[in-house]
């Protein structure tokens, strides 16, 4: 069990900021192989290289981090990545750190990472005295010198461990490493040079040039003096922006940019304790969507009014002045007092304007979208220039270079963008790789997929090596289990998913197929496809309760009296033999009608009965009911496009299995966190604050409605009494509502106090998710959880660990987020493609007013968008907008739009900009 | 924080289941009856050993075995932050407690009644497993002071880190917050004489990670074997008479069998 090895043992020292010597042990060893598997002399068991590489490559760590994209294309093979590199790599670029690692533990690569600094040969001197926390530039530099001969010294040591055979290739962008190594007889070649070696030209558009991007700026410069302005300020260094955030004259914050703007854009400062807002680019000063910036306040007089905040068409992105509508609240009658927030509305309605001054943290990653058209060059083969422009509008265009032009024109591309200096107006990226073709509907969705970093890859085998054999049948081991009851007599049927089958049964803790779900997460829905979580055999088959086959499954059992009264509750693993796997519509079909007495009708009926006084008494309790807008989409069976758009229709059938659903879920939460206290998963719903509830309260002041929000309950009736003049003004004030709060979360139950572990929009007290572990990656843990606190199977490890839960859940939120993001993308995505070729005219309702516009919102579709009342271009505001009763006025003429108000609108599909199609919505 | 690379190795270079180098020295204190040095990898304890001598404190005496006392105390230079430690705070009375409670267990203390046998130790340089470290060298000043004992008392600890189980944590490890299980054994015997952790572990883990952390007792034990036999020799060689009047015959018997198992 132990090893005894001989070790070389030396001391690294390092000064620390006390000025105390910290002496640290630093083994150094004779075990570390070299990862080739035809190597005589080391241990082959964990090889990653080819077995005859004619060439064995070692990366720098300039080219880790600036060549990632190049590195993750399989065309690069036989990479041994040093330690040293790692350690690097880590240090100034964490998410570039996990794409290494992850390519470096994909079994698909031959990434082999050579621990050089433990190993006795190549263990370098000339960074002892130096640690990774000194960052001045003395420092900064010995420390690179150490690194860059560290890597040398182990190249050298490949080269001369693997012998004459192969290659060893050192590749660096480093000038001065490069020339050292030469000169120690190693080969070395620059990225490019040994990207143009391999001989794929489409390569060459994955490798970034900074330098040579650089020399052309410094020639542009020269030569056409007026166009290379600076046009961004400079950020400032970080060690004066730490000074002023300590002094308060910075501001930290992510910044985020409007949806329907990208000219607009908020920062939420915790300083502050309010939102600043920023506008135009050149006051963003190059920061993206996600950054953590600092921002510094404009004076006060140079704040806008929120009144001015418009909504932006997305053509005019080149002239931004056309954005700086003039301000239009000089002029405007300010009317604070009507709407009962008194004196600090002046204040509220005009919120802090601010500049960024230094981005913290970049949240740069890679966009899909499409090039500008441009003419092709003469020639075709030679490298083109071109703006990439992202399908998300929040994403400025990005320069990129390429040298397959004629291929990408028509194309959904992935561009990564790495730098951005103040002389150019977008920023400079590099192409990563083609989706497909533009206006294809699998590309398009395939573009949903990949924003929200959704995995849609087919299961590999390993994960499915985890499956149990097909077909899968009860097994007698099953039946025999003590903690298994036999449900099979009991007549036992389903609506939708109602009973919960036995996922843990398949998915075990620590195997592939549990890591693969769990990364997941949650199955996610598009409108023509469903990306699972499990593999089709579990989902549609073994966990899928079909009518009359033996299923295993996780059944909480009540008693209840006729009042709905819980008497006594159980929780056991199952056999169940389901009578009727009934839909929603089916299980509605039967209550509904009356002729029908068999006994499966009238448990249903039955259990209807309960739900309605169970529901009765959440709502006594103070259980919100939200709503949001749904819709279903009538597909094509052969094409898949769709043929109709409707709202999603809610029976009573639904709602009868949501409250069984929900007792289940509170029962299981109470059991779970009886047993686990500190290590529960449960879900929470966060107490919307005042401010949330803000644009709420607003716009019901404004239509006259007086909402109380003291508390869910008070919120809950007073939601029931807003009933205006027609049917679905109170879905509408609802689906505000539903905006206003927070989504719910997952969370650690050891991380939270009990008063925060509410539920608001349920109104219970503990809430978690156990009924659809199929689908979503927290019920399989829940289920876990309970099936350890009946004590029928053993608390994995990962229970233990309070940090790795919360960073589970943490996942699993991220997850689910993304999940609605991709549904919502897909729905407008399908919306387009349904109204190409069918223009419609329809009634929408206003739900946010701005100076030249509104949001509007068409009930029929679910659509939501902007509605213009200028035409582009046109400056003079003749429109007025009044805040307190949210409405915009023409001057010159009576024409009024109100809040909420119905209108008659056209939809139109437009491309406004090529490869940018887009619903057009029009005041008819 | 990655206390251990998927390539299987620590921060010090170590894989999870080697200790560090360890280096012991007897009779560093010559006016003490026994003493020793033992390092484990930077942390570094001397021990020294007085007694059995009269007991000093009547009161304290006892008539049916010897008193047992222990004194630990870490130097001032030990850590790297240079913080006074005051004597006597709660730590070193815990660790002085644990120290003479699981040397007690193995020394033949009934066949030395109304006598006293003083055990200091202090720690020289702190890096993470004092306590081991120490147990190891009182074992080492006691044998050196010829003190009957059953057995050698060795001591190891083993941690819990990014679901590893790893042996003798260093002070880096050990500050992760994550379980420090320190044993105590008297290797011949089989038995366990001190067994501490303060954290929560799983019982199938913590039962690996104490097997982990015997497993490290057992390399200590054969170690300690191995120098104190040496020791031994050389004393023999140099001045028989001063070594017999110095051990007990038990403890000649006990060296002596070492020395025919080693075959010298």
């Amino acid at each position: 069990m132990l090893h005894s090895k001989s070790f070389v043992r030396t001391t690294r020292g390092g000064a620390v900021k006390k000025g105390v010597q910290v002496v640290r042990e630093h083994y150094l060893r004779d075990d570390i192989y070299c990862g080739s598997p035809s190597c005589t002399v080391c241990d082959t068991k964990n090889a990653r290289l080819s077995s005859s590489a004619p060439k064995v490559l070692v990366v720098d760590t300039n080219v880790v981090l600036n060549q990632i994209d190049l590195l993750e294309n399989p065309a690069i093979e036989d990479v041994v990545v040093l330690s040293v590199v790692l350690e690097e790599v880590k240090n100034k670029n964490l998410s570039v750190y996990n794409r290494l690692r992850a390519l470096c533990s994909s079994s698909a690569r031959k990434f082999f990472v050579f621990s050089n600094e433990f190993h006795k040969d190549t263990y370098v001197k000339a960074m002892v005295g130096e640690s990774p926390n000194d960052r001045n530039d003395r420092a900064l530099n010995i420390f690179t010198i150490g690194r860059s001969s560290a890597i040398r010294v182990a190249t050298q040591w490949y080269q001369n461990h693997l012998g004459g055979s192969t290659q060893v290739l050192l590749i660096t962008n480093d000038k001065e490493n490069k020339r050292k190594a030469s000169g120690e007889g190693l080969s070395a070649e620059t990225v490019e040079t040994y990207v143009k070696s391999l001989g794929r030209p489409e390569l060459l558009d994955l490798v970034v040039l900074p330098t040579n991007g650089d020399v052309a700026m410094e020639e542009a410069e020269d030569l056409r003096p007026s166009k290379r302005q600076v046009i961004y300020a400079e950020h400032k260094p970080m060690s004066e922006i730490t000074s002023g955030l300590h002094r308060g004259i910075y501001h930290q914050g992510k910044l985020r940019i409007n949806r329907y703007n990208p000219f607009e854009a908020y920062v939420g400062s915790e300083s502050i304790g309010d939102e600043i807002v920023i506008h135009g680019r050149v006051n963003m000063n190059r920061a993206f969507d996600g950054d953590v910036v600092a921002v510094e306040l404009l004076p006060q007089d140079q704040w806008q009014d929120v009144k001015s905040l418009s909504i932006a068409e997305d053509e005019d992105e080149e002239e931004e002045d056309v954005h700086l509508v003039p301000n239009s609240a000089d002029d405007a009658p300010r009317n604070t007092t009507s709407d009962g927030a008194g004196g600090s509305t002046g204040l509220v309605s005009c919120r802090p304007s601010g500049r960024v001054v230094g981005i913290i943290k970049r949240n740069w990653h890679s966009y899909c979208g499409s090039l500008e058209p441009k003419p092709l060059p003469a020639g075709g083969g030679g490298i083109a220039h071109a703006l990439f422009v992202s399908k998300d509008r929040r994403i400025p265009k990005i320069r990129i270079q390429t040298r397959q032009l004629g291929n990408l024109l028509d194309k959904r591309i992935i561009v990564t963008v790495h730098s951005w200096d103040r002389m150019s107006r977008y920023p400079f990226g590099h192409y990563v790789r083609t989706i497909g073709a533009v206006g294809d509907r699998d590309t398009e969705s395939e573009v949903v997929l990949i924003e929200n970093d959704i995995n849609s890859g087919p299961f590999s085998t390993q994960v499915l090596a985890c499956l149990p054999p097909l077909p899968w049948t009860l097994s007698p081991e099953d039946l025999a289990n003590p903690n298994r009851q036999d449900l099979r007599h009991v007549r036992v049927f389903s609506v939708d998913p109602p009973d919960i089958a036995d996922v843990t049964n398949f998915v075990h803790p620590g195997t592939p197929l549990d890591e693969e779900a769990a990364c997941r997460g949650t199955s996610v829905y598009l409108v023509e496809r469903r990306i699972d979580m499990l593999p089709k055999p579990l989902t549609e088959d073994v966990c899928s309760l079909k009518s009359d086959v033996e299923r295993l499954a996780f059944s909480v059992i009540w008693e209840m009296t006729p009042e709905a009264e819980i008497i006594s509750t159980r929780y056991t693993k199952s056999v169940i033999k389901s009578c009727a796997a009934m839909s929603y519509v089916e299980a509605q079909a039967r209550m509904d009608d009356s002729r029908l007495v068999d006994p499966l009708t009238q448990d249903l009926r039955n259990l209807n009965t309960l739900a309605k006084i169970m529901r009765l008494r959440r709502i006594e309790r103070g259980a919100l009911t939200l709503a949001s807008a749904e819709v279903k989409f009538q597909l094509d069976t052969e094409t898949h496009d769709p043929l109709d758009i409707g709202m999603y229709q809610i029976r009573e059938a639904n709602q009868m299995i949501e409250e069984f659903m929900l007792a289940a879920n509170v029962s299981v939460a109470e059991k779970i966190l009886k047993h686990f206290p500190l290590c529960s998963l449960l879900r929470r719903h966060p107490v919307p604050t005042k401010e949330m509830l803000e644009p709420l309260l607003r716009t019901a002041a404004a239509v006259g409605l007086d909402l109380d929000i003291s508390s869910s309950k008070a919120l809950a009736d007073s939601l029931d009494r807003a009933v205006g003049d027609d049917p679905y003004f109170n879905k509408l004030i609802r689906i505000l509502a539903t905006r206003c709060m927070t989504q719910a979360v997952y969370f650690c139950s050891g991380d939270l106090t009990p008063p925060e572990f509410l539920h608001y929009g349920l109104a219970a007290p503990l809430y978690t998710h156990f009924t659809s572990p199929i689908r979503r990656f927290a019920d399989v843990i829940v289920h876990r959880l309970l099936g350890a606190a009946l004590g029928i199977c053993k608390l994995p490890p990962i229970f233990q660990d309070r940090a790795q839960l919360t960073s589970i859940a943490d996942n699993l939120n991220y997850r689910h987020r993304n999940a609605q993001m991709a549904s919502r993308a897909s729905v407008e995505l399908h919306t387009l493609i349904y109204f190409k070729n069918q223009p419609t005219d329809t009634e929408a309702r206003i739900l946010k007013i701005r100076s030249n516009g509104f949001i509007v919102f068409v009930p029929k579709f679910g659509i939501e968008g902007p509605v213009f009342l200028m035409k582009k271009g046109e400056t003079g505001s003749e429109w007025v907008v009044d805040e307190a009763h949210q409405r915009v006025t023409k001057a010159s003429s009576k024409i009024c739009f109100t809040i909420l108000q119905t209108i008659r609108i056209h939809l139109e599909v437009v491309e406004i900009q090529p490869n940018r199609k887009k619903l057009q919505l029009t005041l008819m | 924080m990655e206390f251990v690379s998927p390539e299987g190795l620590r921060l010090d270079g170590r894989r999870p289941m080697e200790m560090r180098q360890i280096r012991a020295e007897i009779g560093a204190v010559s006016s003490a009856d026994g003493s020793a040095v033992f390092e484990m990898g930077n942390t570094k304890v001397i021990a020294a050993v007085y007694g059995p001598r009269e007991v000093q404190n009547r009161g304290q005496q006892l008539n049916d075995q010897a008193l047992v006392r222990c004194e630990y105390s870490m130097a001032n230079f030990s850590v790297g932050d240079r913080a006074r430690r005051p004597k006597g705070d709660r730590r070193s009375i815990e660790i002085s407690l644990v120290i003479r409670q699981t040397m007690e267990a193995c020394i033949l203390t009934h066949l030395m009644p109304r006598s006293q046998i003083d055990i200091f130790v202090q720690v020289l340089q702190a890096d993470g497993g004092t306590r081991s470290a120490c147990i190891n060298a009182a074992t080492l000043a006691l044998a050196d002071a010829g003190i009957p004992m059953r057995d050698l008392v060795t001591s190891c600890s083993a941690g819990y880190l990014n679901s590893t189980p790893l042996l003798d944590l260093n002070y880096v490890e050990d500050s992760a917050g994550g379980p420090d299980v320190t044993v105590g054994i008297l290797p011949k015997l089989d038995k366990v004489t001190l067994l501490q952790m303060d954290a929560k572990l799983p019982k199938e883990t913590f039962e690996d990670v104490m097997e982990l952390a015997i497993q490290g007792c057992k390399a200590v034990a054969q170690y300690i074997r191995e120098v104190s036999t040496q020791n031994f020799i050389f004393l023999a060689s140099v001045s028989q008479l001063s070594v017999i009047r110095n051990l007990s015959m038990l403890h000649i018997s006990y060296l002596l069998a070492q020395t025919n198992e080693w075959s010298i």
